[in-house]
């Protein structure tokens, strides 16, 4: 680990009173950059602490949307989203990732802004376009099991590992910033996300020293959710292929089809071919498999993960049947497929 | 007179460990402290698989804060070449390590940097910049690429091994040819490998974590070129071995060369990631089976090939075999093992050696033959149980496969299957286990006070398998006392040396030392009685060394041994040895039975454990719940090879893709169900003199060939590529 400086942002202070050179990393939960900095594979000189900034430890609502602060935790998330019945697929995405550990310390927008999994992108004798550009891309050519199918290039076919962001990509949240000179932007979280393309090291739209302050979610009808993780081993291991779902019917149609997919993109994936195969469907097998067909059309496999689409197909087939189903039997029911409805 | 308390030794004693584990006051190696704080080393780690090192700039290094020496091959003093000498053992050989500019693998150490905290010898060593001239490493890429045929196999099995005549065709009524495979795995011991060294008055004094204590002491004392009888090895708490301890790494032989040039303690704790490639891992091995059966379901003939890889320059090679050689009796068994010298990290003893990958492979195809003959699978293997070794036709000691598998199917309540759930299918699974018991010379030195106190010394160690609680138990027994009143002290060179932990020969080899010094202790101080009470029974009560002389209307005289010795004798001690005249020669063998219930998702191949449950017998149980405890660990493990655990290798630099616990998947609690087990209670004194055979290594073997049958059962998707996951599955 390199000797950094630590800095500390609050209320009180200005952004624009902070370093906002590209050796600069904000530290939220530090669940991810602390590790990333022991092994080398992030070598900030200046740290900026978010742990004082009171304000973004909260979570509010109006009549049209829930806000939810930048340093809440995933745990008091999943808490909230637990007992809000329309981001039922938020919570068990939440509560799907990591430990209960991890996620008292992780943070809503550190979640967003994690790093990939990628095996290479973490092993500093191996090249990794991510970590230093222009250096290769490991991932290519060799073991890539957890490796994207969508949003790849020849650069970098890295997946974005978090669940949290999935859901929220399939529930429309937008991404609230400031910048250093005290502007604020909106951005949705579906147009938030940069395939790597020939820059994998850039990851999202954000500008140096732009601040994730909060992130806010539509009220909205979401019908039966469902947010089904298929990974190596039960617990404690990123998703292999999961699908974030929720839909409503009208007239034995699906409406209000609320989908996205993770651990198939460089980026957490927002499926509009499916869905657009999907919305005003009346759900089946064959309908499923013409909304995989859509998606996948662009899908690029790379040798040990050729069995994605395959396995996306499946766990979309299963979630879509399961929350259909319940859905017709349970006309306007709203909230977790299994559990806490 | 003390209540007869014959019973201690079997019962379910409380770890007497438990509570320092449990509170913090155990001292594991890393948390042992001298009178200085030890100064901390941190591997600088070769990026290369095989090469010399051409440059080695260490002056920034040096100059970092906090930093009082970088040690590489230039100055680290006077050690024996790895692998030296040639004729000793593998785990008393040199260990050494920068001790030449000859890297054989990746991530071994290039430089040890030394600093007073750990984050200033961690970012110092990202200061020192080397060049290692590579060479392209050698792996085991395909079953033919392995031709050699190794020396030995672990346990003393010969390679190959052939018995009875080849069946004639016209007899075979069905026959699988298969080949599995098993990925490189690695033991995955909670506590990483961890040393602390120090030089204290010409003596060199390590703490460090491993399972045999003699033997480490032998291989310092070669590595380091010194005399063994100034060296002191402790490891009083060990968290967990699986083989990975069974001699020393890197951490220890860089510690001592540390201490030895900068004369302070000096502590050096490999990192997760540090443990992958500076300690043991197995091999992958691909296994070839061909077996048949008549038409009456009795196997003709049972042919298992294996080729493995072996590290370079060290002798290890397993018997996956083991168990296609005496589980089952057949007209024709063949048995071969080849191996190919590979530029990869240390390669030895994972959790149990070659039983738990063979019993994967063979206990599989096993169930495919029951399957191409029509029979369940547990029948089949009753069918096929031998009476005597079949290989060799001798006998066994003791041998309860048979009761196992049956007893067993009946407290699992075989093929009775609960309804699955929508989208989910329901398999049960069957595999037996034989584990090959070891008896090893070990000795103890039993002590008592005149308040009749009582203290067990042995260089033994505890793995976390209950070794300080069933020695106490034998010797509460055999000195009738409570285990209240025995202290057992391990994990010390300088206490009589024991076999340690490993091989599962610890229990019976050191619980028996520890009964016969009992045993000469009693003799002892029988001797020193008048004649006349020479019959006396002793026991210990109210903090007082007693005798009851029995008298001849069944009436006893109870008198004090301070009576007729007097108390400046004591403490009495005696010293109790065992070794190979103490076991027979016939055949030894722990057996078990493995059954596991699965649900399978079918859409996604998904697969759940609801249940794993076996019966085992392994002679008398010294302690039923430690015992429970060691097997439960071990059919978890079993869980982990046949659905999560296996190293991917990155094959042009000969490193390994996923070295930690984030992308090597270890079994999480969410993966295991419920695990329960029995045993068929039967002491087997020809084995041993407490009666005990190992468990040790009982436990994994068969464990993940029943859940992979399981899923056959539920899917008939038979997966011979081992771990099992959901992709094997929906595309099989």
């Amino acid at each position: 680990m390199q000797p950094f400086d630590v800095h500390h942002f609050n209320d009180n202070t200005p952004l624009n009173t902070f370093s906002t050179a590209k050796t600069s990393r904000f530290l939220a939960g530090g669940t991810n950059l602390i590790d990333l900095m022991k092994l080398q594979v992030e070598t900030p000189k200046t740290l900026i602490s978010l742990a004082k900034w009171k304000s973004a430890n909260a979570i509010s609502q109006n009549n049209t949307h829930y806000h939810i602060g930048a340093m809440v935790s995933n745990s008091d998330l999943a808490k909230f989203a637990h007992s809000e019945p329309s981001l039922s697929v938020l919570s068990q995405a939440l509560l799907s990732g990591a430990t209960v550990q991890l996620r008292n310390r992780a943070t809503t927008a550190g979640n967003l802004l994690q790093r990939t999994r990628c095996y290479y992108f973490y092993d500093t004798t191996k090249a990794c376009n991510k970590r230093e550009p222009g250096s290769g891309c490991t991932a290519l050519n060799s073991m890539n099991r957890i490796h994207a199918i969508f949003g790849t290039s020849d650069k970098c076919i890295a997946t974005h590992p978090s669940d949290m962001a999935v859901a929220m990509i399939a529930l429309n949240a937008i991404v609230n910033t400031q910048l250093p000179d005290g502007t604020e932007r909106k951005i949705a979280l579906r147009e938030f996300y940069q395939a790597p393309g020939d820059s994998p090291h850039i990851e999202s739209v954000l500008q140096d020293g732009e601040l994730i302050t909060h992130v806010s979610i539509e009220k909205k009808e979401r019908g039966t959710q469902y947010y089904h993780k298929v990974r190596d081993r039960s617990s404690y291991a990123f998703a292999l292929v999961s699908v974030a779902a929720g839909l409503t019917i009208k007239d034995g149609r699906a409406h209000n089809v609320n989908l996205a997919f993770g651990g198939v993109g460089t980026t957490p994936w927002y499926p509009e071919k499916a869905i657009r195969v999907l919305e005003g469907a009346e759900i089946s097998p064959e309908v499923i498999s013409q909304a995989a067909d859509a998606e996948l059309a662009t899908a690029k496999v790379f040798g040990s993960n050729d069995f994605k689409p395959l396995l996306l197909r499946r766990t979309l087939e299963k979630v879509l049947m399961e929350i259909f189903t319940h859905q017709s039997d349970h006309p306007h029911h709203e909230g977790a497929l299994h559990g806490n409805a | 007179m003390a209540t007869p308390n014959s019973k201690i030794v079997g019962s379910a004693v409380n770890r007497i460990d438990g509570v320092q584990k449990v509170t913090g006051q155990a001292r594991y190696a890393a948390e042992q402290m001298s009178e200085q704080i030890p100064l901390v080393g941190w591997i600088v780690a070769s990026d290369t698989a095989v090469g010399e090192i051409t440059s080695l700039e260490t002056g920034l290094a040096e100059q970092s804060e906090g930093v009082h020496a970088v040690i590489t091959y230039k100055n680290a003093g006077p050690l024996k070449p790895f692998g030296k000498p040639a004729d000793e053992s593998r785990f008393t050989q040199s260990r050494a390590v920068l001790n030449e500019p000859h890297i054989r693998h990746f991530g071994a150490p290039v430089a040890l940097v030394i600093a007073d905290t750990l984050e200033q010898a961690r970012y110092a060593a990202s200061l020192v910049d080397y060049t290692i001239e590579g060479q392209t490493p050698e792996l085991l890429t395909h079953f033919e690429g392995a031709t050699q045929v190794p020396d030995s196999l672990d346990g003393g099995f010969e390679p190959d091994a052939t018995s009875g005549n080849r069946p004639d065709n016209s007899d075979v009524k069905t026959s699988v040819d298969s080949t599995y495979t098993t990925p490189s795995q690695i033991s995955a011991a909670m506590e990483p490998h961890a040393t602390v060294a120090e030089f204290k008055n010409g003596k060199l004094e390590v703490f460090t974590s491993v399972q045999i204590i003699a033997s480490a002491v032998e291989a310092l004392a070669i590595t380091l070129e010194m005399d063994a009888e100034n060296i002191v090895v402790q490891s009083p708490f060990i968290g967990g071995g699986f083989g990975s301890k069974l001699g020393l790494h890197y951490d220890a032989t860089l510690a001592c060369i540390g201490a030895r040039h900068l004369k302070r303690a000096v502590k050096v704790v490999l990192s997760r990631r540090q443990v992958f490639y500076n300690t043991p891992h197995r091999g992958h091995s691909t296994q070839q089976m061909t077996l048949s059966a008549n038409s009456d379901g009795e196997l003709l003939s049972i042919v298992h090939k294996s080729a493995m890889p072996k590290a370079k320059g060290y002798e290890f090679a397993e018997a996956t075999g083991a168990g296609a050689r005496v589980t089952y009796q057949s007209q024709y068994i063949e048995s071969t093992h080849r191996v190919k010298d590979v530029d990869l990290p240390l390669i030895d003893s994972t959790r149990s050696p070659g039983d738990a990958i063979g019993s994967l492979a063979f206990e599989s195809a096993i169930d495919e033959l029951a399957h191409e003959a029509g029979v369940d699978p547990l029948t089949f293997r009753l069918n096929n149980l031998p009476v005597v070794h079949p290989m060799k036709g001798t006998p066994f000691t003791s041998h309860n496969l048979g009761e196992c598998l049956r007893q067993g199917a009946q407290q699992f309540k075989w093929q009775h299957k609960p309804q699955p759930s929508k989208g989910k299918v329901i398999g049960h699974g069957v595999a037996s286990a034989m584990r090959m018991n070891v008896f090893v010379e070990s000795s103890a030195q039993v002590e008592i006070d005149e308040q009749g106190k009582v203290t067990v010394r042995t260089d033994m160690t505890d793995i976390g398998t209950g070794t300080y609680t069933i020695l106490a138990q034998i010797a509460a027994d055999a000195l009738q006392t409570s285990v209240d009143n025995v202290t057992v002290q391990l994990g010390d060179s300088r206490y009589p040396a024991s076999c340690g932990s490993g091989g599962s020969f610890g229990a019976a080899s050191t619980g028996s030392a520890v009964k016969r010094a009992c045993e000469a202790l009693l003799d002892s101080i029988q001797s020193q009685l008048p004649s006349e009470l020479s019959n006396a029974k002793l026991y210990v009560e109210e903090g007082k060394v007693k005798a009851a002389m029995p008298n001849t209307d069944d009436t006893a005289t109870q008198f004090l041994i301070t009576d007729y010795i007097p108390t400046n004798t004591f403490p009495i001690s005696a010293i109790g040895k065992v070794s190979e005249d103490d076991t027979s020669d016939d055949e030894q063998y722990s057996c078990g039975a493995h059954f596991a219930e699965v649900e399978v998702d079918t859409y996604t191949g998904e697969v759940r454990l609801l249940r794993q449950y076996g019966m085992f017998s392994a002679g008398q149980i010294l302690n039923i719940k430690t015992a429970s405890s060691q097997i439960k660990g071990g059919m978890v493990w079993g869980a982990g090879y046949a659905l999560t655990e296996g190293i991917h290798h990155h094959e042009n630099s000969a490193s390994f893709v996923n070295p930690d616990f984030g992308e090597y998947h270890i079994a999480v609690n969410r993966d295991i169900a419920e695990v329960s087990l029995d045993f068929l209670e039967e002491p087997d004194y020809a084995a041993s003199p407490v009666g005990a055979k190992g468990i040790g290594e009982l436990g994994i073997t068969g464990a993940g060939a029943a859940i992979a049958n399981a899923i056959f059962d539920a899917t008939k998707v038979r997966v011979r590529d081992f771990p099992i996951t959901m992709d094997k599955i929906i595309s099989g």
